[in-house]
Formats: structure tokens, sequence, C-alpha cells
């Protein structure tokens, strides 16, 4: 994959421009979700800043995120990281066979307390 | 019509190289009006002068075009020559042939070409130049300074000290401004206090100096060398004069629960107050938002225990006119609002302080005599944060904070750090940072100190929320980038280094004065390198925190240097100003303003005139007026008047038409 | 596109004093050459160019007319330029609507320090309206003697 291409794809999709970071972490700061993360906010615009995007693509941490745009609020230089997460997401799913969630999963997660409209954020959210 | 006379320059070879200079001097010698034409190979030197006076007396010209380098290296030698040969120096005009015709082009024929037409051109213009005599205005021996703080007070002592009359007009009850507040100030530690107070007393004992405290500037007319400047003087609702400072009706006065400003609302003062002990003037200040006698007449406490009657509540607000050569803005900073950044829970907590705050809170003089405790519970902090860049370097668009780096916080939480850690061994230092910015003498060495020799935790990242629990501790999550972790710290104390923003009462400051502003609402300078201390607005000179982001040693640089620009001001007994300004013609004006709308200076002003009109009636008009003292000659007005009574002298309209038509023959 | 080599455009410069024309002496002083078609006139500020001038010039046979001022920003007199920018964009589009080329009208920014973009600059322009062909359009006759 053409990696330039693929970062100037993923900053038109989120619309966020990476070269706005200042390098302050208040993005990593703020996120609830850090410890579950392998890279944590800051590193993915740092990442996609410099096309190094492979790593990105490949790891859990896209679907840790929780997509509480606290760390939107909170970026002084208004970057936007959840925003390029989302994006870095979806140029994973969108490529073939990369669904995190697939249907024949679905029947395992179900129980009784799970509301279904959670699963259908959850396809809109992890699969094409 | 004019009798003008051609000079064209060899220059060496220079132009020489590349203009058949004969053949340039014999074609404009055939144009109309020029009655002498001359070459020689350097006009501008003693030899090449001489000879343009010579053809002054000898052909009785009345212009002079001089065909060499470009006006930028030579005008004003040429001017003079024609002065000293007993002409106006406006007749001269210049066809540049070196920089812009012999040195870019190659060919001879080309070249020659081009330097005869730009002559041309430079002669149509001579016939149309009229004789100009820069207007001459006196000038006012006394300097205003707008603001008490270290710039206002060292701009004034500097100036008075010079031998002239300076009046510090502050808004506060007294003079010396933030640095009145602070503790300690780097990098060198001396205590704010000691160093601040001496200046105030001298500027309140010096000869030259008058103070108006609790003033403001109501309105600012005229310009420079001449303003006419009104001063509102609030009540205070104390005679200045006769009021000792022994406050005694601070201790008595009942009303004691009112947040006191100075120590930024950590603690209490009485409806009549003192701002604090070397306050300068030293008198008491009635708020008559609290005082019981000022709202519903009941009390007069303070009145009846005042030995020396100074007490006077029927004082008006006064109206002080004055007169001033120059002004001097020297209005100063304030930290941001912090209520946009609810993440630190600023609001919720009283623990999460400011950095301002944070200097009351160790100041000997301040609301806990120097002790550091917790404002919540007054118990000893053990963890302390200190959060850098709070609404510094944000993006300008996210309304947040401040786009530009506020300097000085990166010293002061230095500062901080050190201090308490030199006081308390036990307590915890974070320190979170972007970047530490240093650039100034001593003040990495400083801040490796803070590190190195003291311990303070430095850690790249920054703070993302402060939570406060139910104990009364502030659970901080933080980043350190360095170590790719996040952090969460039990912190008893949280320290914002927030952003510095101009006064609020600089923008009204500025219309008033016509001087510019950026969209920070700091003040512009006159040239960002070779005329810092200079608004573009002449007689209006900058000091301090007002023009940008300073720390004190900048500060007080600036105020010198604003002073030395007021005192070559103010020696002069009157300025020449340049008379290539712009002037209307009155009959055709239409009064509509068109023309003080797109003026930088406000030069314009609008007079209503009589005219006798064709029918032998008179009529009033509302005609413009350029003054020539303020009018700094760019022309814009011209363009925007739509009668076309505006011209711009030494540029005026047929001249440069007459330049068109002469090059597009 | 067939150029006529023999035709020469006139051109007519207009320089603020502070900054374009100080860019215009460093070209000169640097020995950057551009064509001698380029007629350069002084003026305090970009924003003392009546656009009567600029009118005037192809009235009177200009071929095209360039107006160079200080970055925005930079004005010496702190906002001339920008009255400048709208003046000449309402000028512009008046040309336009009149059907004179786009490419004989231009408003540059060269700073002082900027001689290379000046000439640069002029032998852009002047090849431009070299391509166009004489200024026929607004061309008044009987101002030709």
């Amino acid at each position: 994959m053409n990696n330039e291409w693929v970062r100037d794809e993923i900053t038109r999709m989120s619309g966020v421009n990476p070269k706005k970071c200042m390098r302050c972490g208040k993005c990593s700061a703020t996120c609830p979700a850090y410890d579950e993360m392998e890279y944590h906010p800051h590193q993915f615009v740092a990442m996609v800043e410099n096309g190094d995007i492979e790593p990105l693509l490949k790891s859990e941490s896209l679907y840790m995120c929780l997509t509480c745009m606290a760390c939107v609020e909170r970026c002084p230089r208004g970057v936007e990281p959840a925003k390029l997460i989302e994006a870095v997401r979806l140029t994973a799913i969108r490529e073939k066979g990369a669904n995190r969630l697939k249907a024949e999963a679905v029947p395992a997660m179900l129980d009784e307390d799970t509301p279904q409209q959670l699963l259908v954020s959850a396809f809109r959210k992890y699969a094409k | 019509m004019q009798r003008i006379g051609v000079f064209v320059c060899w220059c060496g070879s220079n132009i020489a190289g590349t203009v058949d200079v004969k053949a340039v001097a014999q074609a404009l010698g055939h144009e109309p009006g020029v009655v002498f034409s001359t070459d020689y190979q350097y006009m501008c030197s003693q030899a090449g002068q001489d000879m343009i006076k010579e053809a002054v007396a000898e052909h009785r010209l009345t212009g002079i075009v001089v065909c060499s380098c470009s006006p930028r290296m030579h005008e004003a030698t040429f001017r003079k020559t024609a002065q000293a040969a007993g002409l106006n120096p406006y007749m001269v005009e210049i066809a540049n042939i070196r920089e812009q015709c012999s040195w870019v082009h190659k060919d001879m024929p080309v070249g020659t070409e081009k330097a005869i037409i730009l002559g041309k051109a430079a002669v149509a213009k001579v016939h149309l130049n009229a004789p100009l005599t820069p207007g001459e205005s006196p000038v006012t021996k006394r300097a205003l300074v707008i603001g008490g703080g270290i710039a206002g007070i060292q701009t004034a002592l500097d100036i008075a000290d010079a031998g002239f009359k300076v009046d510090i007009v502050e808004k506060k009850p007294t003079i010396g401004g933030k640095m009145a507040q602070l503790d300690k100030t780097f990098p060198t530690l001396d205590c704010a206090a000691c160093i601040l107070t001496p200046k105030m007393v001298d500027a309140a004992q010096h000869e030259n100096i008058r103070i108006f405290s609790y003033s403001e500037v109501h309105e600012v007319k005229g310009f420079v060398g001449n303003f006419d400047v009104t001063i509102k003087k609030h009540a205070r609702f104390v005679k200045e004069d006769i009021c000792t400072g022994c406050g005694a009706c601070v201790e008595k006065c009942p009303m004691k629960k009112i947040p006191n400003e100075f120590n930024l609302g950590m603690d209490n003062r009485p409806a009549i107050y003192i701002p604090f002990a070397q306050a300068v003037p030293k008198v008491a200040t009635v708020d008559p938002n609290h005082c019981n006698m000022l709202k519903n007449g009941k009390c007069g406490l303070c009145a009846r225990v005042c030995t020396a009657g100074a007490i006077d509540y029927t004082q008006k607000d006064e109206y002080i006119e004055e007169k001033y050569g120059a002004i001097v803005v020297a209005t100063g900073f304030n930290p941001i609002s912090m209520d946009k950044f609810d993440e630190f829970a600023y609001n919720q907590s009283k623990d999460v302080i400011t950095s301002l705050e944070f200097e009351r809170l160790t100041n000997a003089a301040g609301p806990t005599a120097g002790k550091l405790i917790r404002p919540s519970d007054g118990k000893h902090p053990h963890t302390i944060v200190f959060v850098q860049c709070v609404g510094s370097r944000c993006e300008a668009c996210a309304q947040k904070g401040k786009e530009y780096c506020s300097k000085i916080c990166c010293m002061y939480t230095a500062k901080h750090a050190m201090l308490v850690r030199d006081k308390y061994p036990d307590t915890e230092v974070y320190v979170f940072y972007i970047d530490v910015r240093t650039p100034g003498k001593n003040f990495d060495e400083f801040y490796r100190r803070a590190v190195e020799e003291y311990g303070v935790k430095y850690i790249k990242g920054m703070v993302g929320k402060v939570t406060p629990d139910e104990s009364g501790v502030l659970k901080v999550q933080a980043s350190d980038l360095l170590d790719n972790k996040q952090l969460h710290i039990d912190a008893d104390l949280v320290v914002l280094a927030a952003a510095i923003e101009p006064d609020k009462s600089a923008r009204p400051l500025a219309t008033m004065l016509t001087a510019s502003m950026d969209t920070n609402d700091f003040f512009t300078e006159a040239h960002p390198k070779l005329r810092p201390v200079e608004s573009p607005t002449a007689g209006v000179f900058l000091s301090g925190a007002c023009q940008g982001p300073k720390d004190i040693p900048e500060t007080v640089s600036q105020a010198g240097a604003a002073a030395a620009k007021v005192i070559g001001l103010l020696a002069k007994d009157r300025l020449k100003g340049n008379p290539c300004v712009a002037s209307s013609n009155e009959l055709m004006c239409n009064g509509c303003s068109s023309c003080a709308n797109v003026c930088p200076y406000g030069a314009i002003t609008y007079e209503e005139k009589e005219f006798r009109m064709p029918d032998r009636t008179t009529a009033i008009r509302r005609v413009a007026k350029v003054n020539p003292a303020v009018c700094q000659g760019c022309g814009c007005c011209t363009v925007a008047c739509p009668s076309g009574a505006m011209d711009l002298n030494g540029f005026k309209n047929d001249q440069i038409m007459a330049e068109v038509d002469a090059i597009c023959k | 596109m067939q150029v006529n080599n023999e035709f020469k455009p006139l051109i007519v410069a207009f320089c603020c004093n502070w900054c374009s024309y100080a860019g215009a002496d460093l070209a000169g002083n640097n020995r950057l050459n551009y064509p001698a078609e380029v007629k350069i006139i002084r003026v305090p500020c970009s924003c003392r160019v009546n656009p009567m001038f600029i009118l005037r010039a192809f009235q009177r046979g200009a071929d095209g007319v360039i107006l160079c001022g200080c970055h925005p920003g930079d004005c010496h007199y702190t906002s001339g330029n920008y009255y400048t920018r709208r003046r000449m964009a309402m000028l512009f589009s008046m040309l336009d609507y009149l059907g004179i080329e786009r490419d004989r009208t231009r408003v540059e920014w060269v700073s002082a320090a900027e001689g290379a973009k000046f000439a640069a600059t002029m032998n852009d322009f002047v090849e431009k309206v070299t391509a166009l062909g004489p200024n026929k359009r607004l061309e008044d006759l009987r101002c030709k003697k």
C-alpha cells in the first residue's frame, strides 16, 4: 500500500491536519482508554503525519478508542485526534475482509442485557 | 511655464556603460520647458552639485530633473543642492536610470530609449510640481504615561530625570501594577517589592512627576506635540492631600467582607481600604459599591475616626484637562480567565489556583503571610502540580486561549517550583511542560538549577484533567510523553500557568489614540525591528506588556527606550512635518467622510465652513480638513474621495497622470 | 500560439516607495535583467494608485499595467495595501466585464528584499502580455499623435 496515498486519504476523510500538533500530549493525558491502547492518541497523530500507518492499521488500539472525543475537546491546537483514529479505523475496515465485527460472531456476544441498539451501532462502527 | 534644467549623470560607467548619456541629455533638451540640459560624470559629487547650482543661477531654472541613481539614494542630496541654489527643494525630481535602467538592461539602444522615456516622465512631473514647505507645530513639553506599573514608572522616571514634566495616569488606587503583587523575581530571586517600592517612592517624590491614581484617560484629541487629553479622576471619597494613610478608618470600617482584589480575592478587605502597605499614593479609597454610607447613608464611621478630616462622602468624579507633547502607553497585562478550562477544575476547587494567586500565597505580605497552605483547608500541601501553557499556544479558532506564547510562564514556574522545594523540601513538585523556553540571560541555568539542585520533577506532557474527590485530594491525570505513560497523581495543590492577555482597557484606549492593535489586542509597533517602541501614530509610544508579553528586564529596557524617544521629541521646540501630505479642495469636498473612514491615522476632521455661493448667498458646508502634522502621506484618501477633492502633495493626481502620459507617448 | 516577435509591449508598473520600489532597486543592484518595456512610476503607497491611473495608462496605449506593493500586513502605512487589494479586485472584475484580458493587469506583493521576485515577476508579466498582443480595446486612438 502506498503510504503517502493512505496518509492523504486519512487526513482527507477526517479533515484533520496532523501538522498542527505541537506534541503537548494533552490528548493522551485526557484519554480514558489510555491503558487499553498500544498506540496512544498523540502517537496516532505523529505516526499518521510520518506516514507510519501500517502498524496503526494492524493495532488493536483502533478498537479501544471509545470515541468519547475528550481529546478533541481538550486539544489546544484543534487537531482532533479522535477523528483521525476514526479515519484510520475506517481505512482498516474498508480493506477486504477486515471487518472487526462479523455477523457469525454476534450470537456468542448476545445476552439478555445487551440492547439491540448496541449491536446496530457496533456494526456501524466496526464493520463495512 | 517652468524653466527646467536636466542633469544626466554617468555614474562613472555605471550608467554611461549601457546608456548613451549624451543622447539622453540631447533628447531631453528638446522637451517643452527644458531650457538647459547637460551630462556629467558624477552628479552627486561636489563638482556636479556646483554645476547644478550654477545652472540654476545662469538659466533662472525653476525646476530640476536629475537622471541618476535611485531617489532612495540621492533625492535628499539633490534637494539640498536645490535649496542651496535658492530653489524650493521639492522642485527636484529624479529619473532612476541606474537601478531601474542601466543595471538591468544590457543593450545600449534599449537602455538609452528607456532612460529618455523615464527622463521625459520626470520632466512632465516637474512641470506640475509646486513649492512645498513643511508645516511646523509647537511641542508641549509634557508627557503622559498611561499605566503605573513598572513600565509606566520607569518611563516616567527616565523622562522626568531628563527635565521634562510627566503625568502618570493609573486606574487603580495605587501605582505599582502587577510587579507589586509578585513575590520574588527570576532569575536572581530578589524580592519584587524591595526593588519596586523605592521606584514608586521616587516617582511620587519627583518634582517633575504627577501621579493621577484611580483615574482614567477619558478623551484624547490633537496630534504629536499637541495632544489635548481629558483625564477622569474617579471620586475616592477621600481628600488625597489631607489623608495621611494612617489606616484608622480601615480598621474601624464595619464592612470587612469584601474580596480583596490585590490578593486576587483570597482574603477580604473593608469598604475603605489601602491596597497594600507600600501603596503610592498612600491614601485610603472608599469602595462605593460596598460602603454603607454611600449606599444608604447609614454609618459614617470612617469620617468620625479620621483625625485629619479627610473623608468626603460628597466627592464627585473630576475631569482634568491637560496638554501633552507625547503619550506613552503602558497599560500592561492580565492573566486570562480560567472559566473555559473546565478540565482543570479551577472553578470547582479552591486548591486549583493560577500562578499569580500562587505569588500572593507565597508572598510574605500576602493573605497567608508567606506560608504556603491549601486555600481550602489551610493544610500544608505535600504534592504540588504545576501546569504550563494553560491557554497559551492554543489554536486561534478554538476560542479558548491565546495563539501566542506568553513568554514569562516557563521562568516563573521554574521559580515557583524552586522556591517551594527550597522552603519545604518535603514537598513533591511536578512541572508538566510542552517545551521549556528559557531564552534570556541566566534563564536556562536557572531552570537547570530547579531540576538538578532542587529536584523539581519536570515531565514532558500535559495534564489532561484534574478531578477533586470528596477528601479534597486533586486527582491529576497526565501524560508522560517521554516514558509513554499515563500518570495519575494525587495532588494537594495545582497551579496553572495562565496565559497573559493585554488589559481590557487597551482597546478603547487604542481607538482614542488611533493607535493600531493586532488581533490579540496588543499594540502594534511602527516597525517590528527598527521602531519597536513607537506606535504607527506619531507621538504615541509603547512601553511594556501592552505591546507583547514581556518579563521585567525586558519591560524596563523597553520603558527606557520609550523614554528616550519621548525625550527626543520633547527636546524639540517645533516639529517639522513632511510636506508631502494630503490636502482637500474645499470647493469640491462634499463632506461625505469617505476619506476619514480610510485614514489610518485619524488625520482628517470635518469643519463647518461658510462659502459664497454663485448666487451671492452664503452657505455653510461640511468640508474635510487634513491635519498636516498627523497625515503621513500614504494617499489612501485621495482614491477614496468620490469627488476628487482630496489630493496628495508631491504625488498629485495630475502629476502621476502626466507621468503615465509621458511613458505611454 | 503564434507570438509576434516584433511586438514589444508597453508596461506601466506602479511601485510603492517602501517595499516594491526598493525591491526594484535591489533587482538593479543584483543586475537581474528584466525587459526594458517595464517603466516604473513611484508612488508613496500602493493605495495611492487610483484606478483612474490604470485606465489612463490603457487609454494612452499601455499594453499591461502592474501594481506592486508591500506584502499584506507589512504596509508602511499599516493598512494601505488592504485597500489596494480590494480596489483592484473591483477594477479587475470590471475590466473582465469589459472583455479586457485578465493577464494585462496584475497586483503583486514585492518586499524590499525580493529583488529576484521583482525581476521574475516582470519577466513573467511581460511574457504574458506579449503573448496577448497589443491592447486594442482600451486604447484611445485620438490620443495617438
